[in-house]
């Protein structure tokens, strides 16, 4: 046993693809058989791998879900940015690069509404809670925004590592709902065409999230999704400590 | 050779993550600007090229494709490492200013979504090609 436990460790990446392979099958029996193919595969198995997450974070207590528990470190591989990015990229191969210029401009407008409203929003919702000064405001909107915005903002402003804390929480379970919810919201928001995918990968941001929710929803929408999204923190990241931050002093004047 | 797409694809991804940090240097973030977005962006005009020229051999090509196909597979391990236990853990204030921004921004999607005229939808996929 100890063998074999030792094999799997050393293979992790191979353990890996075995591991997904095995998930991926069950996952589209579930949606044959339970769904009727109503909630695709894919969807099922973001799922799965999301409370399979949660099961590896209450088990060790790390912050990588599944890939802290040493016979899955190989998922970390697998899942991790490198590769994430690399097959991210690779979607792309095929589009066509006028859908892209035509949707430019929606693309563009996204981004900006995006990073706005999250800042709005979080914003509002920290100040609801008494966190009135203008450092922890920007702090949790940059959350609100994605997690690593939060963190961002919040390190070049000083904020106190508890509201740090609280935006990355936020920013945290943006990208799970949007994970999640996407294949759910895709009829209600017109989320079936390279335009509005472009649109929603602005408005939402979170690379992670989007990845996951567009390949859930339709996966011939990611290139464009992921296009816009990977501005996103950069740009959020460039708004938060500046712009964002000087108008909520400007609002609260502390 | 299917190496060769490989190569082309990574080293489009590689060329792109520079462009993306160079552009986070010039604005002075500590964060890359759209990285995977010039990535993309080189790989659909650079193959458009090759395969105009008819530089681009099908072996070549399935070299992308390998990737493009083993996406969703990445992001499930990707979905199992998220930390959802911190993100459940953060009590209300992150709960409703993340679930927030999140309702507010998919409620903004067909407002974006309408600028420069309304899109047709994609025609339904056929089989499951995942």
């Amino acid at each position: 046993m100890d063998m074999i436990t030792d094999i799997l460790v050393k293979n992790g990446l191979v353990f890996a693809f075995v591991t997904v392979g095995v998930v991926m099958w069950l996952s589209y029996q579930l949606s044959d058989r339970l769904s009727a193919g109503r909630l695709h595969g894919s969807a099922v198995a973001i799922i799965i791998g999301l409370v399979l997450a949660w099961i590896g974070g209450i088990a060790t207590g790390g912050s990588r879900g599944l890939a802290d528990v040493p016979l899955f470190t190989g998922i970390g591989l697998m899942g991790g940015a490198m590769l994430r990015d690399l097959a991210i990229v690779s979607t792309a191969y095929g589009v066509d690069i006028r859908e892209i210029r035509k949707a430019g401009a929606a693309g563009i407008a996204a981004l900006a509404l995006g990073i706005v409203m999250s800042f709005v929003v979080g914003a509002l919702v920290a100040a609801a809670f008494g966190y009135t000064d203008a450092v922890s405001m920007a702090t949790i909107g940059g959350g609100a925004a994605t997690y690593i915005v939060g963190p961002v903002t919040g390190t070049a402003l000083g904020a106190s590592s508890e509201v740090i804390a609280l935006s990355v929480a936020a920013g945290l379970l943006k990208a799970v709902l949007v994970m999640i919810g996407t294949p759910f919201v895709a009829p209600l928001i017109g989320l079936n065409n390279p335009k509005s995918a472009m649109a929603y990968g602005g408005l939402m941001g979170t690379t992670s999230g989007v990845a996951g929710g567009l390949a859930a929803t339709d996966k011939r929408l990611v290139p464009y999704g992921a296009m816009t999204a990977t501005f996103y923190t950069g740009l959020g990241c460039l708004l938060g400590p500046s712009v964002m931050y000087l108008a909520l002093l400007a609002i609260t004047g502390s | 050779m299917i190496i060769y797409g490989v190569a082309a694809l990574a080293a489009c991804h590689l060329a792109g993550v520079i462009l993306g940090d160079l552009l986070g240097m010039i604005l002075g973030v500590q964060s890359n600007v759209g990285g995977v977005g010039f990535a993309m962006l080189l790989l659909i005009v650079g193959t458009d090229w090759l395969r105009r020229t008819g530089r681009l051999p099908v072996l070549s090509e399935q070299g992308i494709l390998f990737w493009s196909a083993m996406y969703i597979p990445i992001v499930v391990a990707m979905a199992a490492q998220q930390n959802v236990v911190a993100a459940l853990a953060g009590g209300p204030i992150a709960i409703i200013a993340g679930v927030g921004a999140t309702a507010v921004c998919m409620a903004l999607v067909p407002v974006v979504a309408r600028i420069g005229g309304q899109d047709e939808p994609l025609p339904p996929l056929m089989a499951q090609e995942a």
